[in-house]
């Protein structure tokens, strides 16, 4: 093997490789927070809705969950033009993982809401508190604790699937790692570079959620 | 008026009926002791009171408030009707002080403040008012046991009800939760208890109540029925507990 390393080309694009990571973790954020909205009412909806309202949300979590997230990305931003809605690539993007994140965040934040013991919500309707705030004041609390560390990782896989979006020429940090080999030619350098930094990405974030969870869950 | 109607009720599960033409009428002031076999349906009973059951047929009346009509608020009839579980069932992300004013500051309106004053004048009365910052898991069964008694008593109901609220206890820690419920007897607290405390109907309970096989088989003043069972079954079952 004579191949000489060189990193200098990648390292010189920094600000280039900057700006994916500033796209990267707005994706993510922005996903993450509306996707965790989509979960907790749509994990609502199928607990305590009407059957049609139950019916519908079965059918968009299985349908989003047997499916490519690629798939979706692009019956988004190239099929849906076809029907007269258009986005950008960016906006495409972050409705397509929230949705995304949405339909796996359903069933976790329902697998939480389960495992809250019907003798709480008892306790509570006995003491002639209303359904809304039984499940506000009784149930979320436990409910989230529970889910955390399930929800936590969605998020990280999460964050690592918003490399797909390059695919529509999102410019994310795995976008940028593909402009910089295209000039470099430095294929293992740039992606071996940009591996290390979804990484160091990913632990800020479990360094993060963690520090989240003692701070509200973990009191006293 | 009767605080407590029970009108020829009937509660099925399914195919199963559980009560079957079930009467009681509790006036206020009267200590009723509930016993009978597990499966009987003491504890469906007490549930049907404050509506947590549906019944399938007869009537419930509660401080003149029908349980079993869609127009009743069951909200405003459960803050009427206070119930303690055998699982004790303290929220337990909540501190003691905040399981109690709960209810009160939401349903009631008053300030978090007021709450905290009632909560210590009815954790006094359980004998825990040192424990109004604790967590339910930094108390013992007997300890959470009588929270869960307190925290029904902030919302000042006519009528308790208690079901095996000591089964869950080992002797000790069954005598201090008997103590307070000693206590609000003695201060003329309306309450109905499903309980294996023979030694505790026979001296605080002003009527006995025996139910066997969904139906109330024995009915009358509590130590005398204990003393003098008029029907098989009950001296059967007194028979097997007693020993």
């Amino acid at each position: 093997m004579s191949y000489t390393f060189q990193f200098r080309d990648v390292f010189a694009a920094w600000e280039f490789i900057l700006q994916g990571v500033a796209m990267t973790l707005y994706l993510s954020a922005v996903t993450m927070v509306l996707g965790l909205a989509i979960g907790v009412a749509c994990a609502a909806g199928r607990l305590y809705g009407p059957k049609p309202l139950r019916v519908l949300v079965g059918v968009y979590v299985e349908s989003i969950r047997n499916t490519p997230l690629l798939v979706q990305l692009f019956i988004i931003f190239f099929g849906l033009p076809s029907l007269g809605v258009r986005f950008d690539a960016t906006t495409a993007a972050v409705i397509t993982l929230a949705v995304n994140l949405g339909a796996y965040a359903t069933e976790i934040v329902r697998a939480g809401l389960e495992a809250v013991p019907k003798a709480q919500v008892e306790a509570g309707h006995s003491l002639g508190l209303s359904g809304l705030q039984v499940f506000r004041h009784i149930v979320l609390f436990p409910a989230l604790r529970m889910m955390y560390p399930s929800l936590a990782s969605q998020f990280i896989l999460l964050m690592l699937a918003t490399s797909i979006t390059s695919q529509i020429a999102v410019e994310d940090l795995f976008h940028v790692a593909s402009i910089i080999q295209s000039r470099t030619f430095r294929d293992f350098e740039v992606y071996t570079v940009i591996g290390v930094l979804y990484l160091l990405l990913a632990l800020v974030f479990r360094g993060g959620f963690a520090l989240l969870y003692q701070l509200v869950f973990a009191r006293r | 008026m009767a605080l407590l109607e029970i009108d020829k009720i009937t509660k099925r599960f399914g195919t199963n009926t559980v009560l079957d033409d079930v009467s009681l009428t509790v006036d206020a002031g009267e200590i009723i002791a509930v016993i009978g076999r597990s499966g009987s349906g003491k504890s469906t009973m007490l549930r049907c009171i404050n509506g947590l059951e549906p019944i399938q047929g007869g009537r419930i009346t509660v401080d003149g408030m029908q349980v079993n009509d869609k127009a009743t608020d069951l909200r405003k009839l459960r803050q009427q009707v206070g119930i303690v579980f055998q699982s004790y069932n303290l929220f337990p992300h909540l501190s003691v002080s905040r399981n109690i004013t709960l209810a009160p500051t939401l349903i009631k309106g008053i300030t978090e403040a007021e709450g905290r004053e009632i909560a210590r004048e009815v954790l006094q009365r359980v004998g825990l008012e040192e424990k109004l910052d604790a967590y339910p898991d930094q108390l013992s069964g007997g300890q959470q046991q009588r929270v869960a008694i307190a925290r029904s008593l902030a919302m000042r109901p006519k009528l308790m009800l208690f079901d095996e609220i000591t089964s869950a206890l080992d002797p000790e820690l069954t005598g201090e939760v008997l103590k307070v419920l000693e206590d609000m007897a003695k201060s003329g607290m309306t309450m109905i208890l499903v309980t294996h405390e023979m030694g505790f109907a026979r001296r605080f309970g002003s009527r006995l109540v025996f139910m066997h096989e969904g139906r109330i088989r024995e009915e009358g003043p509590a130590a005398a029925t204990l003393a003098e069972p008029r029907t098989q079954e009950l001296e059967t079952f007194l028979g097997a507990v007693l020993h």
